[in-house]
């Protein structure tokens, strides 16, 4: 897994809640065995028309956009379908860092074991952050993971919850499957306590 | 495969919820700082979501360590009508076949595509006695929260915990709070448990139960069936709760006892004493709880674009002008501009082209039964396309046993083999662009059912009366206008 401690990066906003995984990435591209080409198809329905041409309007169509490494959400991100095919997805098309007011349990877990940060913010800084992008779109702002902060032009830093394990190994891009690996005789012990299988 | 007896985790002293109970039991590591390291009894796997995790598995020189607490199946983009006649999908067929190659080469029991005991993963676990009261079960699929219904813990999982239990059995897990749901009062004639849960969803929201467990409690769950239970905890994803609960009682044992992975003899005997042990004590406390009053429910039907957006079937479609926050007033338009319906309008009326019956939510046995008793002596609409999809193969034969198969086909409905369907749309059963459809399924997502395609979400009851008149309809309406030719 990648390391992630810091990025800056404007923002690209996306102002819809309930953002579920069926928009993330439609079912129909999920009959794949790997993990490559995701990206394209970020947002697929919402991204491309009938004929598969680019929507003007839609945000990730946007030149000005390009290489930016922060999406601006709306709350509940990643309801839905247990695909971690949305984190995939997203982390394809070059997202670091999801920013919403909260976000759907397996998502959020789906994506930290791929190096991308769901950055949840209070209600206020919410708010600060979205009149920001509003303002100036091309606004950078800087997350420091170790810090657990998010940091707008000017100075302000809006402060995130993050799971301390989850920030450790977000930093040190370390693998949770190492980490369990080390348990190897504690789970032999348990599987053979008192008659188990 | 039998539950747990003991785990290493510090049970909590004093009464303890049915969850805590069968949390504490699985706990094997518990580090300071860091999640859970907890023991999973019972992994499904199925081919969407499994060969990222192979393949992974492979790549660190691993093997599976408990491939006897391990298995596959096929579900998601399995065509459901026979090979000629289904479209040929090349990638779907290559992900089949990779399921079918992973789970040779670890040793994992696979219901295969000429499997008899093959379906949805949500219908075939509990089928065949595989999920038992107590134990943890994981699956790449959200739905998983179904096998709930028996008391156990399940929920869904991504694909790297996928290749985490494949590995070690085990799973990294921050505790949950619990959300308790009571189910109190007796629900009216034509109410179902989908009717139950979409109430449940329209009162809490899709996000209501983010970072808990439901718990179901009350006289409201005793009298439910199994299978009412495992609709019930099916949709408990679609609030936001990885997982909900219900404890194990006599319906529960009874649906247990026999099954082809149940315990037999002295196992069975000695799982019966954990099983009496598991249901919540009384004074445990919760971290949350909602009292839905089953006496005053109707049947319910969703108009918008997620599972929360449900109303009482004969409501008009809610405005947003009626809406004080902004924000929902605004996801509210949204929504009902992609479902291209005027708020204020009934639902009752409403054009459908396409019904869906199936699923992993309303695909057994009891839901095609429910349909087909709407179903018989009359015809589905000449304007509308009823697709009626078995959850399995057995649940299949057992209504082709009972002539269910004869009640839909003479309806004019296609009677298809078993699988998911329409309800993901992953193998070639979908809605066109612009389609409105009546759907026993979990989710009305944007495209969820075919690019385009716009969903009301009913019960098996709501579906089929809508299947006869080409409009939604409340089936007790339907049942007080006699059979018609």
């Amino acid at each position: 897994m990648r390391e992630f401690v810091r990025c800056t990066s404007r923002m690209v906003p996306l102002l819809v809640d309930n953002i579920d995984t069926d928009q993330i990435i439609p079912a129909r591209f999920l009959k794949v065995t790997d993990k490559l080409g995701l990206g394209d198809n970020l947002f697929a329905d919402w991204r491309y028309g009938p004929d598969g041409t680019p929507k003007g309007e839609f945000i990730l169509n946007d030149p000005a956009v390009r290489g930016s490494e922060i999406l601006l959400a709306g709350d509940n991100f990643g309801c839905g379908s247990s695909r971690e095919h949305a984190p995939w997805a997203l982390a394809a098309f070059g997202f670091r860092a999801v920013i919403s007011t909260s976000f759907a349990d397996i998502f959020a877990n789906n994506a930290l074991k791929n190096g991308l940060l769901p950055l949840k913010l209070g209600p206020e800084d919410y708010r600060s952050v979205v009149a920001l992008a509003r303002r100036d779109p091309g606004a950078a702002v800087t997350i420091d993971v170790p810090a657990q902060t998010l940091e707008l032009p000017g100075g302000r830093r809006c402060a995130f919850p993050l799971d301390s394990f989850a920030g450790t190994c977000l930093v040190g891009g370390v693998d949770e499957l190492g980490y369990i690996l080390k348990f190897t005789d504690a789970i032999a012990r348990y599987e053979q306590g008192a008659g188990r299988g | 495969m039998t539950g747990p007896r003991a785990g290493a985790g510090a049970p909590a002293a004093g009464p303890r919820t049915l969850f805590a109970k069968v949390w504490d039991a699985h706990v094997v590591a518990q580090e300071p700082d860091a999640p859970a390291l907890l023991y999973v009894d019972l992994h499904l796997v199925h081919e969407v979501t499994s060969p990222q995790a192979f393949a992974g598995l492979r790549a660190r020189g691993l093997r599976v360590r408990r491939p006897e607490r391990t298995v596959a199946t096929v579900d998601h983009s399995v065509p459901t009508l026979p090979a000629a006649e289904a479209t040929p999908d090349a990638l779907a067929a290559a992900q089949i076949a990779r399921m079918g190659e992973n789970a040779r080469r670890e040793g994992i029991r696979f219901y295969g595509t000429e499997s008899p005991s093959r379906g949805i993963v949500h219908v075939i676990g509990p089928e065949l006695g595989l999920t038992q009261p107590g134990m943890t079960v994981v699956c790449g699929d959200s739905h998983t929260s179904t096998h709930g219904a028996f008391g156990a813990l399940a929920f869904g999982i991504g694909t790297s915990e996928v290749e985490h239990v494949l590995a070690t059995q085990c799973l990294l897990q921050r505790r949950p709070g619990v959300f308790e749901v009571r189910l109190t009062g007796r629900r009216p004639e034509g109410v179902t448990a989908k009717d139950i849960v979409l109430a449940l969803l329209a009162r809490i929201g899709i996000g209501g139960g983010t970072a808990h467990v439901f718990e179901y409690t009350g006289d409201g769950v005793r009298a439910l069936g199994m299978e009412e239970r495992m609709t019930i905890c099916n949709m408990s994803i679609e609030g936001g709760a990885r997982a909900g609960m219900m404890a194990p009682d006599d319906t529960t044992i009874q649906y247990v006892a026999g099954k082809e992975f149940a315990p037999k003899g002295k196992a069975w005997e000695e799982a019966l004493a954990r099983w009496r042990a598991l249901p919540g004590d009384d004074g445990a406390a919760f971290d949350r709880s909602v009292t839905i009053d089953l006496s005053a429910l109707t049947p319910m039907i969703t108009f918008g674009t997620n599972p929360g957006m449900g109303v009482p079937i004969a409501d008009p479609v809610p405005s947003p002008d009626d809406v004080a926050d902004a924000t929902q007033a605004s996801a509210l338009r949204k929504a009902l501009a992609y479902m291209a319906l005027e708020p204020g309008r009934p639902l009752l009326g409403q054009r459908v082209d396409v019904v869906f019956i199936g699923s992993c939510t309303n695909g057994r046995i009891s839901d095609l039964r429910q349909a087909a008793s709407v179903l018989r002596g009359r015809t589905v609409a000449p304007s509308v396309r009823l697709l009626v999809v078995p959850g399995s193969l057995a649940v299949r034969r057992q209504a082709e046993a009972e002539g269910l198969d004869r009640v839909f086909l003479s309806a004019g409905a296609e009677w298809r083999g078993a699988g998911c369907s329409m309800c993901i749309a992953m193998n070639g059963d979908q809605l066109s662009p612009g389609q409105y459809a009546v759907s026993t399924s979990n989710r009305n997502f944007e495209g969820r059912q075919g690019k385009g395609g716009r969903t009301f979400l009913a019960s098996p009851l709501t579906a089929a009366a809508s299947a006869v008149t080409g409009r939604i309809t409340d089936a007790r309406r339907l049942a007080a206008e006699g059979v018609r030719a």
